[in-house]
């Protein structure tokens, strides 16, 4: 069956099978395997994604589903080789130790953020439910989330845009670039 | 895990999707949200050779208002039926349930008419749909008919429709200015509930004027819980009236016992979850 999404800004129209997952659709027809698949039991919420503008967990949905749909996925966040606030929160707050959940975490947050820009602890938390990571303890993503929100709020000004180098660049990856990446203005509102 | 093959329709109207299901025959299945469809998919504990989708149908979207009722379309989601204004004014039982229901992702994607068709004991909206009486509406190839809440749901995974029928809306009864809450137990964030109890009570002046209350998983089907109901009755709305009528709640139940609880434990829950669902629906 033929369907057309707009995957990250871009339109692709595409033969697929019906029973075709909407994740796999990404990963193995479009090659963003940013999108992970985690339990493959719609618990995980690891191969979340937004789907015309809600999160969704994409091993729930079959790409035939999708036609006609915008989907952003966590590949589609950055801009101009800057990460999204919250990317760049959950770098900041160390709020991953594997990362497998990570891309989830991140792409279920933003929906949140949408819904609740100002969300306490135990919203992040209700709001994160459906994602489920083996190795933080959730503290830290908690915190993450919190200092996004606090970067994206009405009025925190240009300067919370100016998050850090532009971490996308491969020279910053190397690990005197992270320790020389100015720390977080703001620690949110989570400590 | 990928799951087999199937051929897949997405009709745009009523009458399409009720011929393709009659054209599929038992092998057809119809997909809406698919938050509880997909998963059997994939593990392939089902294998259906036709899916109709019927996502394409603006139709089934709609939350309306129709006189003494208010009425949602089998595809309204989840997120929609939460953050309705109607529904909340005239159908609170059905907010506090769904808000509930796993988690935002599911939500967004999940439907209300999915979940009541799916008929899961289970799940969320049962239990209230049975305790508002509320009325489904069934298309199938020689039109529409509506079903009762207690004639709907037959067994476990059972309802009333046959597999050539589509359920189309829910009509629920207006209960304007009840109050309600949905007391759910489970073990971890977004798993089923264990139990849970869905009540909804009319006060007058300090008075139980009207009490109705359905279970969660008590039995393969929602049930009412009538005792309590009738104890309530003409009763002032204080913590002893609240205790002494929830403790009947398990009254002429037989819950199942599987890996989570056994009946026992079950029915300790539902006198438990009934005293909560009552005292935070009185407030």
């Amino acid at each position: 069956m033929r369907i057309t999404v707009g995957v990250d800004g871009t339109r692709y129209t595409d033969d697929v099978e019906p029973r075709m997952l909407l994740v796999h659709y990404l990963r193995e027809r479009l090659g963003k395997t940013g999108t992970v698949v985690g339990c493959d039991t719609s618990n995980c919420g690891a191969c979340t994604v937004h789907l015309d503008g809600h999160s969704v967990k994409s091993c729930s949905v079959l790409a035939v589903q999708a036609d006609g749909s915008e989907v952003t996925t966590i590949e589609g966040l950055a801009r101009d080789g800057r990460m999204h606030p919250v990317q760049q929160a959950f770098r900041d707050n160390h709020a991953l130790q594997c990362g497998f959940c990570t891309p989830g975490m991140i792409m279920q947050a933003i929906d949140l953020l949408a819904d609740d820009p100002d969300p306490d602890d135990n919203a992040v938390r209700h709001g994160l439910e459906g994602n489920l990571c083996r190795c933080t303890g959730y503290q830290n993503i908690v915190r993450a989330v919190r200092d996004a929100a606090s970067k994206m709020a009405p009025g925190a000004g240009p300067a919370a845009e100016q998050v850090a180098e532009p971490t996308l660049d491969p020279a910053s990856r190397s690990s005197d670039a992270d320790i020389s990446a100015p720390a977080p203005s703001h620690t949110g509102g989570g400590s | 895990m990928i799951p087999a093959r199937f051929d897949y329709v997405a009709p745009t109207t009523v009458d399409e999707a009720v011929r393709a299901l009659a054209d599929a025959g038992e092998d057809g299945k119809v997909i809406a949200g698919g938050q509880s469809l997909l998963p059997v998919l994939r593990m392939r504990l089902a294998a259906p050779t036709k899916l109709v989708d019927i996502g394409r149908i603006p139709e089934l979207r709609a939350i309306r208002e129709d006189g003494d009722a208010i009425v949602i379309g089998a595809m309204a989601t989840h997120y929609e039926v939460q953050r309705d204004p109607l529904v909340r004014e005239h159908a609170a039982l059905i907010t506090a349930a769904t808000d509930t229901v796993a988690d935002p992702q599911v939500r967004h994607r999940g439907t209300f008419g999915g979940s009541i068709a799916h008929a899961d004991p289970a799940g969320d909206l049962l239990a209230p749909a049975l305790a508002m009486d509320a009325e489904m509406v069934v298309a199938g190839m020689d039109g529409r008919r509506t079903v009762p809440a207690a004639e709907y749901f037959v067994d476990f995974f059972t309802t009333a429709m046959t597999p050539a029928e589509l359920l189309v809306e829910v009509r629920l009864p207006k209960y304007t200015g009840w109050r309600a809450h949905y007391e759910k137990f489970n073990r971890v964030a977004q798993s089923w509930s264990m139990v849970a109890v869905a009540a909804m009570v009319r006060t007058d002046g300090g008075t139980i004027a009207e009490a109705r209350i359905g279970l969660t998983n008590m039995a393969s089907v929602p049930v009412r819980a009538r005792a309590v109901e009738d104890a309530l009755v003409g009763q002032a709305a204080t913590a002893e009236n609240i205790k002494a009528a929830a403790a009947n709640a398990a009254n002429g139940t037989s819950p199942t016992s599987d890996g989570n609880a056994d009946g026992e434990y079950r029915s300790h829950l539902a006198r438990v979850l009934t005293g909560r669902a009552l005292t935070a629906a009185i407030g």
